[in-house]
């Protein structure tokens, strides 16, 4: 018995230590994770034709007579497409080509409620699927991120694990100093119990480990708008200032759900998602880390083509995202929308989703996508190469 | 609350007799259920349970005391009410009018009754002689979703708290007519803004997929039908009153889930409340509530039919759901995690913590995730698990720690100005949204703190000095850690300040 542990044991170390390749094929690329995630979360469904907006096509006009951008307000990207002018601050990034604008993104048989069209985004299920583990937790346990990172994820000024959920190491806090300060109170425990007792033991195993490897906070010399995201921007910085390293930070906006008087409200949303990110880049440049980031918005849908009768919109379909970084390779992806040929109103998706999401698992980090994507995506050709 | 320490006086007496029914194992010989159920029954069905309540409760049947506990004591709260519930509402259109700075002043307003309002409701929590009737409340208000932050009105936020404590216990079908029809809800899911014409989805979608069926039930079309049927619904901007506007609603035929009429949103209500998915929903919500994280789905089945036959008594559901097998199992015990709710109320009536002004204690269930009046979102909290991260366990430890270390100061030893000053003080006064109290309100709140106390010697004493029922008493299940089973070499407050930090003490 023991002779066979200790052979088996020893068979391992051998096949390491010879033939690294074979090893290499079932972990991450080997400066996998140096590459950093952020993702921002737009929460309540952020609405797509007034960020990105078709102000030449005359059919955005007609299906939106009150709440439509005014053509001479855009910020022209192209000759049919331009931005909500609340994102003026993204221009530097746009003529800097290091902006890439994802129009078209959605799935097949879009769901419209919040709850489980956000599940399919998180877990990158089909809609008629239902998936518990997010798809980066997925990911991770095909790929495991190295054990001396803070963690595989940091949610941050949220509650909410995401695409995190069901598996990954991740930690969510909303201020590290006081992470670090509160992490005593965690004990590690070898015990095991029930569903919930065994989560518990498994999130202050985390909180232990995570606050072993944080390091004291990096004061940082960028300035970040005042308010909430802001702030969750300055964390979320000073997390990735950490020499240990992290695989993927989580921030959400929250407010997009405009059911009801949209312009002022987008238009003042969008301007923290703009001079926040302007911040977020000179933080990473600070950090000298602007060049290994890749960031990118997601929501749990857009919304319908046509206004409603309370100066708003109600949930839609596909939707326009925005990917940026150092990596980037800036510029319009995706046809625009055709609002010409909607489907029930609703307009209709060019890219699935999980492209983007393979776009990150293979181009990003270098690894098979499919064991996170349950299938093959074709990934969205936006980083130089 | 002041009443507290009259009520430890009868506790003490009261365990006299508690000490010898308890005996060690869980169903005493004969009559009674025994400590460990009546602990079960108790903290599920309220908030944590003091060791008297466990000795009266001991001595019962099971039958006798879900009897005693369905028996609605009030459907109204005690607690004082602030003077401004009864207001009228400011009209919408005047505030438009009313220029910037009014508009301003009346959104600190708002804020600081929405506090106001949330200290109100701890304080019934902490003090109701009926904690399941505002348990349920609560259930409601995580079913029937409507926040403050989008209703801005905070009398409306009130109003629909009593409607909710008035059916709490009463009928789901009358609920859902009324709640439907509430004018916070009406605000919330956009109704007043769903005309003839010009539909407005929300509150179609959201009643199908949250309050009634859940997914799976219905149709884009059934939404689509039904939010012409639910057209007409307003408030009176005046009042804040729900108001019926016969010209808004659209007289066509609709087509809902196979039927088709002339409906009205209440004929389409009925609808949904014929389905057997409805009484389904709801029961596999309240198992989660109750018994555990899983529904046994033939149970639900079982409890369901007699719901639905019922004509939709909850007291109904609930009787089945807490005799049922599933809920006294062995399995079922310490399998909940408690809410931020149940954590700060249910720790501050299981220790029969002396209490003052409850505001402090909304800002801690607000920074642990649960502010009440304003769920996350239309599906409310998602509870369970989800409770439960690196930031929200540290954010609970913190808590439990600061308030138990509240024994060793009682409130006399120290003036305001150290309290102010004093490390109880700053980690409290770091919870979200303290900034905005005003100074009246940051008074108040120092004050309140002042006022926490508590006295492990009495505590003790009440459990009849016997050790291992304090461990039983305070935890679900055994501590995680093993080293706490018994005091072992520490002080018995040491001992039970570990078992609070122990993993186990957030499950019920």
């Amino acid at each position: 018995m023991l002779r066979r542990d200790f052979l088996g044991l020893a068979a391992g170390s051998v096949v390491s230590a010879w033939m690294p390749g074979a090893i290499a094929a079932g972990a991450a690329a080997p400066d996998g994770y140096r590459n950093l995630l952020v993702l921002l979360e737009l929460k309540g469904g952020n609405d797509g034709l007034n960020t990105v907006v078709p102000y030449a096509d005359p059919n955005y006009y007609r299906l939106r007579p009150r709440i439509a951008i005014k053509r001479e307000e855009v910020m022209q990207l192209s000759d049919r497409v331009g931005l909500h002018p609340s994102l003026g601050a993204l221009m530097p990034l746009w003529q800097g080509r290091e902006l890439a604008v994802v129009q078209g993104l959605g799935y097949p048989k879009p769901n419209q409620s919040h709850f489980r069209s956000i599940e399919i985004w998180d877990t990158a299920s089909g809609s008629e699927q239902y998936l518990t583990d997010g798809w980066l937790a997925r990911a991770f346990a095909a790929n495991p991120v190295p054990a001396g990172y803070v963690a595989d994820g940091v949610v941050v000024g949220s509650q909410e694990m995401g695409p995190f959920a069901g598996g990954a190491r991740a930690v969510a806090l909303s201020n590290t100093e006081q992470f670090l300060r509160q992490s005593r109170l965690a004990t590690p425990s070898a015990k095991r119990g029930n569903a919930a007792l065994s989560h518990i033991l498994k999130v202050e195993g985390e909180i232990v480990q995570a606050a072993g490897n944080l390091g004291i906070g990096v004061q940082l010399r960028t300035e970040f708008p005042n308010g909430e995201f802001g702030n969750a921007l300055r964390t979320a910085s000073q997390v990735i200032a950490s020499q240990a390293g992290v695989a993927a930070v989580r921030v959400s906006l929250n407010g997009f759900d405009t059911h009801q008087n949209q312009p002022g409200q987008q238009a003042n949303l969008l301007k923290q998602l703009a001079e926040g990110l302007v911040a977020f880049k000179a933080a990473l440049q600070e950090l000298n880390r602007w060049n290994s980031a890749l960031v990118m918005t997601y929501a749990e849908f857009g919304r319908r083509a046509a206004e409603n009768n309370s100066n708003g919109t109600d949930h839609g379909t596909a939707n326009s995202h925005f990917v940026m970084g150092g990596q980037v390779r800036g510029g319009l992806y995706g046809p625009a929308p055709q609002l010409d040929r909607l489907d029930n109103g609703n307009l209709v998706h060019s890219i699935d989703f999980r492209s983007l999401y393979a776009t990150v698992l293979e181009k990003w980090w270098g690894n098979d996508a499919k064991a996170a994507l349950g299938g093959r995506f074709q990934p969205i050709d936006l980083l130089r190469a | 609350m002041r009443d507290l320490l009259t009520r430890i006086g009868y506790w003490v007496v009261l365990l006299g007799l508690g000490a010898l029914v308890f005996s060690h194992g869980g169903r005493a010989n004969g009559a009674g259920m025994g400590f460990d159920e009546a602990r079960h029954l108790l903290n599920r069905t309220g908030f944590g349970a003091s060791p008297g309540e466990i000795a009266e409760f001991s001595t019962l049947t099971r039958e006798q005391a879900v009897e005693r506990l369905l028996r609605p004591a009030r459907t109204v709260a005690a607690q004082p009410v602030p003077a401004w519930v009864n207001e009228a509402i400011t009209p919408p259109r005047q505030l438009r009018d009313a220029g910037e700075q009014a508009r301003k002043a009346f959104q600190q307003e708002q804020v600081r009754r929405g506090f106001e309002l949330r200290g109100w409701w701890l304080a019934e929590m902490i003090v109701t002689p009926s904690p399941l009737v505002e348990r349920m409340t609560l259930f409601w208000h995580n079913h029937f979703v409507s926040s403050q932050q989008k209703v801005r009105y905070v009398q409306l936020m009130y109003r629909q708290n009593l409607l909710l404590r008035q059916h709490a216990l009463g009928n789901f079908a009358a609920l859902l007519h009324a709640a439907a029809k509430d004018p916070a809800m009406i605000i919330y899911l956009d109704s007043a803004s769903n005309r003839k014409g010009q539909p407005n989805e929300n509150f179609a979608r959201e009643v199908m997929e949250l309050f009634t069926m859940g997914e799976g039930h219905y149709g884009e079309t059934d939404i689509r039908e039904a939010a012409r049927a639910f057209t007409g619904w307003s408030i009176e901007p005046e009042t804040g009153e729900y108001r019926w506007r016969p010209f808004l609603h659209d007289e066509g035929q609709k087509t809902v889930l196979g039927a088709s009429g002339n409906f009205d949103g209440d004929a389409v209500l009925d609808i949904l409340l014929a389905r057997s998915a409805t009484a389904e929903f709801i029961t596999r919500k309240l198992w989660r509530e109750f018994v555990s994280p899983l529904p046994d789905e033939r149970e639900v089945r079982r409890i369901a039919a007699r719901f639905r036959e019922s004509g939709y008594d909850t007291g109904t559901a609930l009787r089945w759901l807490l005799l049922s097998p599933a809920f006294w199992s062995q399995e079922a015990r310490g399998s909940l995690v408690k809410s931020p709710v149940d954590l700060v109320v249910g720790t501050v009536r299981s220790f029969q913590f002396q209490t003052g002004d409850a505001l402090p204690f909304s800002m801690v269930t607000a920074s642990l995730g649960q502010n009440l009046f304003a769920p996350p979102n239309v599906k409310g909290w998602p509870g369970g698990e989800a409770w439960i991260n690196s930031s929200t366990l540290l954010a609970r430890k913190q808590f439990l720690e600061r308030l138990f270390r509240a024994q060793e100061m009682p409130p006399q030893a120290m003036s305001n100005r150290e309290m102010a000053d004093g490390a109880r003080m700053k980690d409290f006064a770091k919870v979200k949204g303290q900034g905005r109290l005003g100074e009246e309100g940051r008074e108040r709140f120092v004050r309140a703190l002042t006022d926490i106390h508590f006295d492990s010697a009495a505590w003790f004493k009440g459990l009849g000095g016997y050790a291992p029922l304090a461990r039983r008493a305070v935890l679900a299940t055994d501590p995680a850690n093993d080293a706490l089973m018994t005091p072992g070499t520490l002080a018995e407050k040491d001992w039970l300040r570990q078992l609070v930090l122990d993993p186990a003490f957030q499950l019920k």
